[in-house]
């Protein structure tokens, strides 16, 4: 089975979000960058699995420019066979999608695997766009899928619960939490990875029509107000009556 | 030009979500200008409960179990037959799919994740949330035709419209792709789902234990909430993967968060501070989880929690 799953950078978790240039760029001074947890820890690894007792082979790819690779190489230290990059700066999602399509349409992918969304950008859409574009079925938040002969079978989350459906490859999911389980890189698979092909192929022109005009941080909370442990009957008091919450 | 919503139905009436997104419209229908117009997909009770929050008209594709791939049909076809330039969707679970595979047929300029009504003084723009809540960012969007999907619980319901006119729309969708062959609802016991709800009451490793979640549960029961709770809650074990809130379980908006035994790290804040109100409780003076909030008690939750739960059973039976 061919497996294509799609990776990120995104900022360490704990980075600290400040903007540089007049609000209109991310600071990027002191950001740590990781593979974007959903594509590493979910689709990632869900991959490596299938391949791993179906056989196949496992391809990332990432939309992006030279600045990706040691996340790339993260990935690679994994598990996957080998990594393409395409390089481009991408507009918006449609543009990431379209870049991708550009690379994967002729390749006979069976699954191609995306996170639920970049923790930078939170759209969780470009699964689908590119489904879409490939004119494929596309099954969002998967939070289990597992393939057998011709057929995925996936549970998948939907408003009120979750569904299991059936679905002919070739298919795109995006991958949610349940799916798999983080792996840690061992010496092996990081020395491997030095070697892997990390192939990079030219981008398509842009087919974003979206662009950022600024950024902004929330307004600052003003100080918690404090109630006594005491006197909680207090706090319900000043929900309601203060906050008009409850 | 008019605006078209893509709304969802669950048995025959619009969902939260879809009632949320209509509202927006009618919200920016101010600005934009144009009548706002609902398509929908399957059986309609009526008008789905739609034209209440201001659509005039319904568009209704009678196709049962139908996909995302069959809906994204049905909106291009909608979008053709009314000459709309906007399409409206909720970025839940259906919208998440609907709207981009729309784009794409429409080859539109599509934003997703938005939070604030459009901004017309120079084109589009539109707000919308980027890394996990904590910032925002000015979108703006071009193209001939434009589709934003919106951040359930981000823009709230508002209803006070009349009876919206039901039209049957006919199109080739092609079959369904994708069969579904069970649906396990979250909750049996009529709670309320987590994203769609107002109020909210999470608890972390500071309860110890999963036996210690009874009053948790009380106390939303009580309120009227769902409940939640930080990651290693759900990771351990003690509580279901669905109440896993933060940076990388879901993130919500409700308007009352309650934390209760929870440190307030960056990665939980994330999927919460966009909460209205925050209320923490903890034992542990310098939580980081107080830097966040708007009310706190410190102290310790076994002692709080059923003194708030009495309270709560106070105002509540006034
Ligand atoms: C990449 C990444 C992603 C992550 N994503 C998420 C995420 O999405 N969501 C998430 O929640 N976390 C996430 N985390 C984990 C996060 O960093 C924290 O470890 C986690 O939120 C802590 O959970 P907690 O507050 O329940 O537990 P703890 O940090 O152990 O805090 C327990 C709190 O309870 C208090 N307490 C103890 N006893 C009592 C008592 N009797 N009464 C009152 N208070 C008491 C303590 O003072 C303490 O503040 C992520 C971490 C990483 C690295
Ligand atoms: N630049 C990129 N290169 C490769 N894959 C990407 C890129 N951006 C997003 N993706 C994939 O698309 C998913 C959803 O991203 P988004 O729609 O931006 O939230 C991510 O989890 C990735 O799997």
């Amino acid at each position: 089975m061919k497996i294509l799953v799609c990776i990120s950078k995104a900022p360490d978790t704990t980075s600290r979000i400040a903007f540089t240039d007049g609000d209109t760029k991310f600071d990027e001074n002191g950001v740590q960058f990781i593979v974007n947890p959903y594509d590493e820890w979910y689709a990632l690894v869900r991959g490596l699995e299938l391949k791993e007792t179906l056989g196949g082979s496992v391809t990332t790819v990432t939309v992006g420019g030279a600045d990706n690779d040691p996340v790339i190489r993260k990935a690679l230290a994994i598990g996957a066979d080998n990594a393409v990059r395409i390089d481009a700066d991408p507009a918006d999602s449609f543009d990431v999608a379209s870049q991708i399509v550009s690379y994967a349409k002729d390749q006979g992918f069976d699954l191609v695997l995306t996170g639920k969304e970049t923790i930078n950008y939170n759209s969780g859409v470009t699964g689908a766009l590119i489904a879409e574009m490939l004119d494929m079925p596309y099954v969002a938040l998967a939070t289990k899928l597992d393939v057998d002969g011709g057929t995925a079978t996936i549970t998948r989350e939907v408003p009120g619960g979750t569904e299991v459906v059936e679905v002919a490859t070739p298919v795109v999911l995006s991958a949610a939490k349940g799916m798999a389980e983080q792996r840690i890189p061992n010496m092996r698979g990081i020395m491997a990875a030095r070697t892997k092909p990390l192939e990079v192929v030219a981008g398509v022109p842009s087919t974003g029509q979206t662009s950022i005009v600024s950024y902004a941080l929330p307004p600052a909370k003003g100080d918690v107000k404090l109630v006594d442990a005491e006197n909680v009957a207090e706090l319900v008091r000043l929900l309601h009556e203060e906050a008009k919450v409850i | 030009m008019s605006i078209l919503v893509y709304a969802e139905l669950k048995d025959g009436k619009g969902t939260k979500s879809a009632f949320e997104a209509v509202s927006y419209a009618k919200k920016a229908s101010e600005t934009v200008g144009g009548d706002v117009i609902a398509v929908t997909v399957g059986a309609i009770n009526g008008d789905g409960g739609l034209g209440n929050y201001g659509a005039s008209k319904v568009l209704n594709a009678a196709i049962d179990g139908a996909d995302g791939g069959q809906m994204a049909k049905v909106v291009e076809a909608a979008m053709n037959q009314t000459g709309a330039g906007l399409l409206v969707a909720s970025n839940d679970e259906t919208g998440k799919v609907v709207a981009p595979r729309a784009a794409v047929r429409l080859n539109a300029g599509f934003v997703a994740g938005v939070t604030g009504v459009p901004d017309t003084s120079g084109g589009l723009t539109v707000s919308k949330g980027v890394f996990s809540g904590k910032a925002t960012a000015k979108v703006q969007v071009d193209g001939d035709k434009k589709v934003i999907a919106i951040v359930p619980n981000s823009f709230g319901l508002h209803a006070g419209g009349s009876d919206a006119a039901v039209e049957s729309i006919s199109v080739d969708a092609g079959a369904a792709k994708i069969t579904v062959k069970q649906f396990n609802p979250t909750s049996t016991d009529g709670s309320i789902p987590l994203p769609e709800a107002d109020l909210v009451v999470s608890a972390g490793r500071g309860l110890k234990g999963p036996e210690n979640w009874g009053m948790v549960e009380e106390l939303a029961r009580e309120l009227g909430a769902a409940t939640a709770c930080s990651r290693p809650v759900s990771d351990i074990g003690w509580r279901p993967h669905h109440e896993h809130v933060g940076q990388t379980g879901i993130a919500i908006r409700p308007t009352l968060y309650i934390a209760i035994g929870i440190s307030g790290a960056i990665q939980h804040l994330a999927g919460v501070n966009s909460s209205k109100v925050i209320v923490v409780v903890n034992k542990d003076p310098e939580a980081p989880f107080f830097k966040a909030a708007d009310y706190g008690i410190v102290g310790d939750a076994f002692e709080v929690v059923p003194k708030l739960i009495e309270a709560v059973k106070g105002l509540k039976g006034n």
